[in-house]
């Protein structure tokens, strides 16, 4: 039977001493469940660095391109438009004036792809059921997740080894 | 740790200056045109050039300097004494603007053409009758009241005081906490630093207007004076972020961690962004109206035979290469990425100011030859050569800092 241990801290400085005295055990941590950033606690449970840039990236790539695909068929091919007596009907004579609305296309693909991004890898979009093991920690309460499952240690060693921590509650369940 | 400046880096300085010298020698006799009116305008030009592009690399350091104290930021203050040391160039750079400015209003050269007193009588009298003055312009003749020479040597004169007097205010300053801990003196030099802002704000401009826009005279822009400003904070920013890259791998600077050359990174690449949008809306929003007294500066430069292919070259350069590079994290924290982006856009900055005055002081006149490069080289060797040897006049890292531990402790 595999168990899955909520320690719960009372402080985040606490929950990072923890979190390194139990990595340098070799103790895998799966997740910490904070109400607010940890500034530092990614290198020490081993969380890669996200890619949500390289992402956001590519959706204002995606922006630009649209941008420019639909103002050169909405402007140029469809209906060509004189305004303020630039009646060159080409794209590249006419680029410097599409390029304000480009960029604000880009920056708006961008920022909402990656925001709805970001609420969908984390499961966090509205309407998600919570994901949280305690309310408590939308609060003032820390907690973090260890399991046997993706521990070599046993569930008797690892419970020997939270306890030595500055911990303020333990709740070990058990999982399939 | 005190910077020792000697060995090989100070002879190189000193042989780039000597190489400028000799440049600025020979070049007075080489890039004579033939033509009396234009004469030795191509040298005054390029003296102006260089003159205006490393003083203002110095007066974007006191400005970020001011910056980082009226925003009370924690992170500058181990590189602190780096941006100090690149004032040491700021009063040759004054000294060099007004040789160039008092030798216009001799006239010994004629990159202002506002400065022929001549353009501003609609009559003049000719044989004891009024004439109609042929020279007359009816558009300088306009601004007759700003270019009048006691307003413009005021000006000048008031920027320059500012600029030395804060400079040398706020390195007092330093020093002086160095040898006593103060935190009066540190709100001091808070309080004044915004007080330099402020002054800052409109002497940028106004400064960007009356020696590099005036040039062509009949052209104006508003926005003018924030694209210099846009541009010189750049270039100072590449400068401080290669030189603190070599002189960590020399042993100096070790408090300066992979945080603060990311930081550096970072504004390397922001404020290269904000020169690029500053250059498109200035010159997106005269190209869309397309109004004739407005539009003169670019058509003799982007729509001209010689100029406009290097003016797009140095615009996407200085645009797209930080861009495209320095956006990810990784290559910001990475001199392999930092090195080539700096050096280029380095060179893309000076470009851009050659730009700025070039094609309105030589025309179709211009060349661009060994004297440029030279005088370049040697004006690079003259900055350097004086930031270092400022360097060395004080602790590398501030002592008595309010936030010095803060900024040590810098991480992310």
């Amino acid at each position: 039977m595999n168990k899955v241990f909520h320690v719960m801290y009372d402080d985040d400085d606490k929950l990072m001493e923890a979190a390194r005295e139990l990595v340098g055990k070799g103790v895998h941590v799966n997740e910490v469940y904070s109400p607010f950033p940890i500034h530092g606690i990614d290198p020490i449970i081993g969380v890669k660095r996200t890619r949500l840039a390289i992402a956001s990236f590519m959706y204002a790539m995606t922006g630009m391109s649209l941008a420019i695909l639909g103002m050169w068929y909405f402007m140029i091919s469809d209906w060509p438009m004189n305004i303020g007596g630039k009646p060159s009907f080409s794209l590249f004579e006419n680029i410097p004036s599409f390029i304000p609305v480009t960029f604000e296309f880009s920056v708006l693909c961008g920022a909402h792809g990656m925001a709805i991004t970001y609420l969908l890898r984390n499961g966090t979009l509205p309407g998600m059921p919570a994901s949280n093991p305690d309310p408590r920690t939308t609060d003032d309460k820390f907690v973090m997740e260890i399991t046997t499952s993706t521990n070599s240690l046993n569930a008797k060693k690892l419970e020997a080894a939270i306890k030595k921590t500055a911990l303020l509650e333990l709740s070990i369940k058990d999982v399939k | 740790m005190e910077f020792k400046f000697e060995g090989r880096a100070k002879l190189l300085t000193q042989i780039l200056m000597v190489v400028g010298l000799i440049a600025l020698v020979i070049g007075y006799f080489t890039t004579e045109d033939p033509d009396p009116e234009i004469g030795h305008t191509r040298w005054w030009a390029n003296l102006l050039v260089n003159g205006f592009f490393y003083f203002s690399i110095s007066l974007a350091a006191l400005f970020f300097y001011a910056l980082q104290y009226a925003t009370e930021s924690a992170w500058s203050v181990v590189l602190k004494r780096f941006f100090e040391a690149m004032w040491g160039f700021l009063p040759y750079g004054a000294a060099v603007m007004v040789i160039v400015l008092a030798a216009g209003e001799f006239d010994i050269h004629h990159l202002y053409h506002w400065m022929d007193g001549s353009l501003y009588d609609e009559l003049i009298m000719v044989d004891g009758s009024e004439q109609p003055n042929p020279k007359y312009d009816a558009i300088i003749a306009g601004k007759s009241a700003y270019f009048s020479e006691g307003f413009f040597w005021g000006r000048t004169i008031a920027y320059l005081a500012t600029f030395l007097g804060f400079a040398h205010l706020f390195r007092k300053w330093s020093l002086q906490e160095d040898a006593v801990p103060s935190l009066d003196l540190h709100y001091k030099q808070f309080r004044r630093s915004a007080l330099f802002i402020v002054f800052f704000a409109v002497f940028s401009s106004t400064m960007a207007w009356d020696w590099i826009m005036s040039i062509d005279t009949h052209w104006f822009s508003t926005l003018f004076g924030w694209y210099i400003f846009s541009g010189m904070w750049v270039s100072m920013i590449i400068f401080t972020n290669v030189c603190m890259l070599w002189l960590r791998t020399k042993g100096y600077f070790q408090e300066v961690n992979e945080s603060h050359m990311h930081d550096l990174g970072k504004w390397m690449f922001a404020i290269a962004m904000l020169w690029s949008y500053l250059f498109f809306s200035q010159f997106m929003l005269i190209w869309y109206s397309n109004i004739p007294e407005e539009v003169t500066y670019y058509v003799s430069r982007l729509f001209s035979t010689e100029y406009g292919t290097p003016f797009i070259a140095m615009f996407l350069i200085n645009f797209a290469v930080p861009f495209y590079v320095l956006i990810a994290r990784d290559a910001k924290r990475n001199p392999k990425f930092i090195l080539p982006v700096a050096f280029l856009i380095f060179a893309g900055h000076f470009a851009d100011v050659y730009l700025m005055v070039i094609p309105g002081t030589l025309f179709e006149h211009h060349d661009f030859g060994l004297f440029e490069v030279g005088l370049f080289l040697g004006f690079l060797g003259l900055f350097i050569n004086r930031t270092l040897s400022t360097l060395s006049k004080a602790s590398l890292i501030p002592k008595n800092h309010p936030m010095l531990q803060e900024s040590k402790d810098l991480h992310y």
